[in-house]
């Protein structure tokens, strides 16, 4: 690690404490109906809005009608993206010809299994990826249908997390929110101008932006090359404020078009994090105690530097049987040194340790490396990350519901040492609440372990539609504990909506394409009803005051005891799973052990 | 839910035109008034001829050129195949592609002994990397010069003009834009063949 | 307050909150207790029985599959068997002794019903027939609601039921075990006896109120049985907590066997872990600890407020009081001692102290109230005035009314009176005496300083003012400062004016008052404190006191209070002690802490057995994960079987925390957390390395594995 590395990250994590609670602030007043800067502007598209869709907007919902709303718009929003993505051949703004008769040679054609992963994973703010976004997509594919959906899928998470402050600030209240107002409040106040403004800032550092064919040119040693093109800018934006993560093109936000500069991927990284973090403050504002919203942010802070300093020296470090072969490791002033496999320079090591960790943190899942070809352990901190539930800040929204959820845990398991029925933010954690928050922490863990499990014996007949013949196993880049790493780290990726993927694993199989899009469906919904249904149950509750018995949840003790609780009960659930992927392959790398041929598997099933 | 899916439908719809339709219809006509040239790719023109984006790296394979990381984008550098090699740290294939590397990389500049620069035979992560470590440029140095019968001081030179700093001294890393410097190289140590 | 006896003493040094001595305690391993239990583990080895503890009930169908494969292999003779049946031995240990730990805190309730029942047996009643005083015997069993039945000196009370005649003095000691005998008397708040219990002297009629098997002997029984017991709220939440705790770590496990074939495949070495090896990392990672002793804990918590002599007619109520803002007590008997004290004699301008001391002591020498008896202690100590025989002297004595509201003695032709200020002014006046201008000054004071002023006149001589006081109890201010660190808010309720209880109130430090206070305000007070989303405990007795018992979230009767009372609160204190409340929130919050403590180190033990049977797992598969064995533990197998052995003996080991509960000490909430997560959180990871370490040194030694 250097010294202008580390001053990176700690300068990273200073800006984000600099937007927070502006932020937080501008969204407090926005969920609560009061007047922002933006009214002006934006009050009668918003209006417009209400009257074009016959919403009314003084309603408020119990959380029932208000997951009832989420999940109608979830499968009206699944509709619009499979069907425009099946009809792209006929459709506009297919300048490349992709799935028409004149689709150039490499393009994938765009099956409905494929469509139907694309669009599930869109539509829950996964954007998983089993194509080349640039030899697959029409343009507008990719802003009708996939543009389209990194708005509203993260405007639906904000609106989520904020019914859930609610729960938590309304006291013997039956209704949580109006699900259409918070949907339409979040797309239009927040990630409109906020994308419309990154959109111009990327283009500016040159991110494109045209609706051009894509452009073959002459190189200087005369050979000929393709140059893409496509509408990159104003979707680049959204997917990074969105934490939506899917790319224009396929290599996301390694490609120089979608993320030029080294300033362009710090940018990128406060992007994700921004509206995360000012959740934080909300949700002080919101309960009326802005310390407890300062001590979630406080944890995330802890464990997000927790995982830069172990993913950050892992790459620095390097792979040792490069290093035999001479490479140089240490970073110098004029080379980065580490593992550049799969990274880009102008990132170096720390900016792209970073963005790993920060796209695993937040449920974004843009990547400016790939994971697949990071060190084992460097691997590791993402894949820890997601299966951690992204609470690190999250994504816009998971991230808050994800804490919430384990202070939730914290309080019930070691809140009672205190000598009370426990309590948080003044709500009685009882029955409820806790069997909500098991049934979403056990649906999450047998949706990434028992997916990942079959996917690694399961074995396809000869000319059967799931998967080519042979182990599903085989669909995986490399052999020995890092092919199982894949496997794992794509079923924890879609049930986290993450997004990202250790990329070898070719996932455009029916197999793949359904088991990976039912992973992602699991882990949106069952998650996020839940969580509703907690919200539900606290805003029923009274406020029970606080005295020096409660527990104080805004406290260094509380901050370590929530830390404690994400990290354990992470770790207990996946250490057997991780020891035999990338801690047992961090061994093997360091003894010297590789892995060459694809072994085949008996028939299990 | 069935009676919420007739607004789901209807909302689905404007913001479908909103922000999938007008919202990039606004960006594009901003960016294509404002940042005309990074919108269009920022192409890069000799001689009236488009040879390339200073963004998106391009193959030389030439003694007299800087050559460019290793690429897993389809053949190599091919714009419409953007991937790294997708290898994980224990795959023979990884340390095989590797040390291949290596050994050309010391065959083509047996002026150079240090350590090999990481980024000089490792893929990048989107196969259109157009940056070299500036250690990587300065191995490469005596073999160009040569070629082109330039002082190994000036060729040097033209890389520390190339050399593009941290952001704010802090952000990313030191950086050599191989297609710009081959054609300053071009411009400044022209060669007979590459003469036009 | 109407205490017939003096409430046992309850050993306590104002510091500690539980007293050191419980008035029952038994030793924790009583041997015929000990024996109970151990019988009792094997027959709560029946399945059905075992369901409701999913935990335990996991535990067991491991110990079956593995018992199953074991007896295979016995059969077979393929494979030895010698590890799978330690392991098999290991896993039905497991569950005994998390049914001992159960059956433990069980059976020291059924020992006390055991004795409780034995004063049901052959009672026999009289029964008052409807036509004159004729009695019909018959046996007490057949007593319903409304009989009436008479006791004279030597019967055993046949049930439940209210003095409606006589007066007679009762043995409790079969509900109360306190020796000293009762009062029992028709009227007010003294008419209430219980079956079971036994006259000793002179007779009362009883109205029963109870039918058979519904009397309060017999609810006690059933409570201290545990027959009732049902699961309390929080356990009920912690049980889902460690239920879905459970599922993960089985989905863990069953998914680790595809995983394993694949690594096995894809290293070419090892083989998949067997039956017996996973469900021993199963029985290892699920919170076996916290499973096993849950049970016991409530039970056990039930039970430490039976040794208070606190009968909890739920686990709820004792849950409830852990989590209870504020505290109702009442002013006499709970914060100061029973009675006013004569603590000063003030004469008015001209009047001997001696002179004054003389006549209020005359006044006071028929007078048996406690206050009457103060004066005549404070004239002797204070001017050496003997206690003058009553009978000794013609004296005519006129008793206190509430009409006059004043009291006396006629003693040669003297007419010595004390009384309310108000009522003495008026007889002096009326005798043609002067009242000092500044007289009312001094009663005003004395009544601003929390004491009540009583006058002393001769005639029409106006003598001076008797300060009584309010003798607030010792320590108590230092235990309603405990309370207040705990968070409790305490109300001091009252009848005497505002002024006099705010000047109590201030002195005894209480955090607010009640005073002039009516059964309805009393009501209208917990229900604000309720809607304010805080939980009230309050003690009361009195019929005029059942709704706001049944209203509080803690009411705790005094046994000598009414059937109404009784019926209404959700605890009853058979010492009829009202400070012992405190106490009880103390005894909830340390059942609570018990749990909260014991989960926490459950959880946390996982850690360390990870480190112990994940590698040991692999070791043929991929021998690098060997760097996880950071205990070097000697062989895989000696690792697996250390850490079920470890995971097995921890239980026994709790065993006498869970009954005893964590230590207690009234502290903030976050000086109690910060300590509790070092104990049982950080400890609880740390722990089990050395533990498991040391067992594998012992199996290794023994050559088990």
């Amino acid at each position: 690690m250097t010294a202008i590395g580390i001053l990176n990250i700690v300068v990273f994590l200073l800006v984000l404490l600099a937007l927070t609670k502006p932020l937080g602030v501008f969204m407090t007043k926005l969920f609560q109906g009061e007047r922002t800067f933006l009214h002006p502007v934006i009050r009668p598209i918003e209006k417009l809005t209400y009257r074009l869709c016959g919403i009314r907007e003084d309603t408020e919902q119990r959380w029932t009608q208000y997951a009832a709303s989420l999940i109608a718009f979830s499968l009206a929003s699944f509709l619009f993206a499979y069907i425009i993505q099946r009809l792209q051949g006929i459709l506009p703004f297919n300048p490349n010809h992709f799935s028409t008769a004149h689709a150039p040679s490499g393009a994938t054609p765009m099956t409905p299994d494929l469509a139907f992963n694309t669009a599930v994973s869109f539509v829950t703010n996964t954007n998983w990826q089993n194509y080349f976004g640039e030899t697959t997509l029409s343009y507008f594919v990719q802003m009708a249908a996939l543009t389209v959906q990194n708005f509203v899928s993260a405007a639906a998470g904000v609106a989520v997390s904020v019914a859930l402050i609610r729960g938590f600030a309304r006291r013997q209240a039956n209704s949580i929110g109006n699900f259409w107002v918070d949907l339409t409040r979040a797309t239009l106040y927040v990630f409109l101008p906020l994308s419309l403004l990154g959109a111009l800032f990327l283009c500016s550092q040159g991110a494109i932006q045209n609706f051009k064919a894509n452009t073959t040119v002459k190189t200087v040693e005369g050979a000929s090359q393709i140059i893409p093109q496509g509408p990159v800018a104003s979707q680049e934006s959204i997917k990074m404020v969105g934490t939506n993560g899917g790319g224009f093109f396929n290599a996301n936000s390694a490609h120089p078009f979608e993320n030029p500069t080294p300033l362009t991927n710090f940018v990128q990284m406060l992007m994700i994090f921004v509206i995360p973090a000012g959740l934080t403050y909300q949700f002080g504002r919101m309960v009326a105690d802005r310390r407890q919203g300062w001590a979630l942010f406080a944890a995330m802070s802890v464990l997000f530097l927790a995982g830069v300093f172990v993913c950050y020296p892992a790459e620095q470090a390097g792979n040792p049987q490069l290093t035999k072969l001479g490479l140089e490791t240490k970073a110098t002033s004029v080379q980065p040194g580490g593992n550049m496999e799969g990274k880009e320079v102008r990132f170096g090591i720390p900016a792209s340790s970073l963005f790993a960790t920060v796209t695993t943190d937040a449920s974004c899942g843009a990547i400016n490396g790939w994971h697949d070809s990071y060190t084992p352990i460097g691997g590791l901190v993402p894949l820890f990350n997601m299966q951690l539930g992204e609470v690190v800040f999250g994504g816009v929204g998971a991230g808050i519901k994800g804490m919430l959820l384990f202070a939730i845990l914290a309080v019930f398991i070691a809140g009672l040492m205190v000598g009370r029925t426990p309590e948080y933010i003044g709500k009685k954690i009882e029955q409820k609440e806790v069997k909500m928050a098991m049934l979403a922490l056990i649906l999450m863990a047998a949706n990434v372990l028992v997916f990942s499990g079959i996917s690694s014996v399961a074995n396809f007949k000869k000319n059967g539609y799931w998967n080519p013949p042979g182990p599903a196993a085989a669909n995986i880049n490399n052999d020995g504990p890092h092919g199982f790493t894949e496997i794992l780290y794509a079923y924890t990726s879609t049930n986290a909506n993450n997004g990202s993927a250790f990329a070898g694993l070719n996932g455009n199989t029916p197999w793949y394409n359904l088991t990976l899009g039912l992973a992602t469906l699991i882990g949106r919904f069952f998650f996020i009803i839940p969580m509703l249904a907690v919200a539900g149950a606290l805003a029923a509750k009274k406020k029970v005051p606080v005295t020096s018995g409660t527990l104080p949840t805004h406290g260094a003790l509380f901050v370590g005891l929530l830390i404690g609780t994400v990290v354990i009960v992470g770790a207990l659930t996946y250490f057997p799973a991780l020891s035999l992927g990338p801690i047992v392959e961090h061994f093997l790398m360091r003894e010297g052990k590789l892995f060459s041929s694809l072994f085949s598997l008996p028939i299990w099933s | 839910m069935w009676r919420q899916f007739g607004p789901a439908l209807r909302i689905t719809l404007f913001f479908t035109i909103l922000t999938g339709l007008i919202y990039p219809g606004i960006v594009t006509g901003l960016c294509q008034i404002l940042f005309h040239h990074q919108a269009n790719g920022s192409m890069v023109e000799v001689n009236g001829q488009t040879v390339g984006s200073e963004l998106i790296g391009q193959n030389f394979s030439k003694p007299q050129y800087f050559q460019p990381r290793p690429s897993a984008a389809g053949n190599g550098y091919d714009g419409s195949q953007s991937n790294g090699s997708q290898y994980g740290p224990t795959n023979q294939k990884l340390i095989d592609r590797v040390k291949a590397s290596v050994d050309q990389f010391r065959k083509d500049n047996p002026d150079y002994t240090g350590p090999i620069p990481a980024d000089a035979v490792t893929a990048s992560a989107s196969g259109l990397d157009p940056d070299i470590s500036p250690a990587n440029a300065g191995a490469q140095a005596p073999r160009v010069a040569k070629a082109r019968g330039a002082s190994l001081q000036d060729v040097e030179q033209l890389i520390a003009e190339h050399t593009t700093g941290r952001t704010f001294g802090l952000m990313g890393e030191p950086r050599v834009n191989v297609l710009l410097l081959n054609l300053d190289l071009d411009k400044k140590f022209p060669q007979k063949e590459t003469i036009h | 307050m109407a205490t017939a006896v003096a409430p046992p003493p309850v050993v306590n040094d104002g510091t500690e909150l539980l007293p050191k001595k419980l008035v029952r305690a038994r030793p924790l391993f009583d041997p015929p207790i000990l024996k109970r239990a151990i019988r009792e583990s094997f027959v709560k080895l029946n399945p059905v029985t075992l369901m409701s503890n999913p935990v335990m009930f996991v535990v067991e169908v491991g110990a079956a599959l593995t018992s199953v494969f074991v007896t295979r292999d016995a059969i077979t003779g393929e494979h030895p068997i010698g590890f799978t049946l330690q392991i098999t031995l290991w896993l039905w240990f497991t569950v005994l002794f998390a049914n001992f730990a159960e059956a433990m805190a069980e059976a020291r309730g059924k020992a006390q019903a055991d004795t409780l029942r034995k004063a049901k047996t052959e009672t026999m009643a009289k029964r008052l027939l409807n036509s004159g005083g004729k009695v019909e015997e018959l046996a007490a069993s057949r007593l319903r609601a409304g009989d009436i039945v008479l006791c004279e000196a030597g019967d055993n009370i046949p049930g439940d039921g209210e003095v409606i005649e006589g007066i007679a003095t009762v043995d409790e000691s079969v509900i109360t075990g306190e020796s000293a005998p009762v009062i029992r008397e028709s009227g007010g708040d003294r008419s209430a006896v219980t079956g079971g219990t036994k006259v000793l002297s002179d007779w009362i009629k009883i109205r029963i109120t109870s039918n058979p098997g519904e009397t309060f002997l017999d609810r006690m029984i059933a409570l201290v049985e545990g027959a009732e017991r049902q699961k309390t709220p929080n356990e009920i939440a912690l049980n889902i907590l460690i239920a879905g705790l459970t599922l993960i770590f089985l989905l863990a496990v069953v998914t680790l066997d595809p995983f394993a074939l694949y690594a096995v495949r894809s290293a070419g070495a090892g083989e998949v872990p067997s039956v017996a090896v996973l469900v021993s990392l199963l029985v290892c990672l699920i919170p076996t600890t916290i499973g096993g002793l849950l049970s016991a804990i409530g039970i056990a918590g039930m039970d430490r407020v039976m040794q208070h002599n606190v009968l909890a007619m739920s686990g709820k109520a004792v849950e409830a009081s852990g989590d209870v803002n504020t505290l109702l007590l009442d002013k006499t008997g709970t914060i100061t001692l029973g009675n006013r004290q004569a603590v000063e004699f003030i004469p008015v301008d001209g009047i001997e102290p001696a002179e004054l001391a003389d006549a209020a002591q005359l006044s006071s020498l028929a007078d048996e109230t406690p206050e009457g008896r103060s004066i005549v202690v404070l004239a002797k100590a204070q001017f050496n005035l003997r206690g003058r025989e009553v009978h000794d002297l013609d004296a005519h004595f006129i008793p206190f009314s509430a009409y006059t509201r004043m009291s006396g003695v006629d003693l040669d032709g003297r007419q010595l009176r004390k009384g309310a200020t108000e009522a003495i002014v008026r007889f002096v006046r009326e005798q043609g005496g002067s009242v000092p201008h500044n007289f009312m000054d001094v009663s005003d004071r004395i009544s601003r300083s929390g004491g009540t002023p009583l006058a002393v006149a001769d005639g029409g001589r106006l003598l001076g003012t008797i300060h009584l006081k309010d003798v607030v109890k010792g320590g108590m201010k230092e235990r309603l400062g405990q309370l207040r660190n705990m968070g409790i808010r305490s109300v001091m309720i009252t009848g005497d004016n505002p002024l006099t209880a705010a000047a109590i109130a201030a002195e005894a430090g209480v955090d607010d008052f009640l005073a002039q206070a009516t059964p309805e305000q009393k009501l209208q007070y917990i229900k604000r404190e309720q809607t304010e989303g805080r939980l009230v405990a309050m003690t009361g007795d009195g019929t005029n006191d059942a709704p706001a018992l049944a209203q509080a979230d803690v009411g705790v009767a005094m046994n000598t209070g009414t059937m109404a009372a009784k019926e209404a609160g959700n605890m009853v204190d058979l010492d009829s002690n009202p400070t012992k409340l405190i106490e009880v929130v103390a005894i909830g919050k340390q059942l609570l802490i018990t749990r909260g403590a014991l989960t926490t180190f459950s959880i946390a033990n996982d850690v360390a057995k990870y480190f112990a049977i994940i590698p040991a797992m692999f070791m043929a598969t991929y021998p690098a994960l060997g760097y996880l064995n950071i205990m070097h533990l000697h062989t895989p197998q000696s690792a697996v079987l250390s850490a079920v052995i470890f995971n097995a003996l921890i239980i026994i080991a709790l065993v006498p925390l869970a009954l005893r509960g964590v230590k207690y000490r009234p502290q903030a909430a976050e000086i109690m957390l910060r300590r509790n997560l070092l104990i049982y959180g950080i400890g609880g990871i740390i722990a089990p390395f050395p533990g498991i370490w040391l067992i594998d040194q012992i199996v290794h030694w023994l050559h088990l594995a």
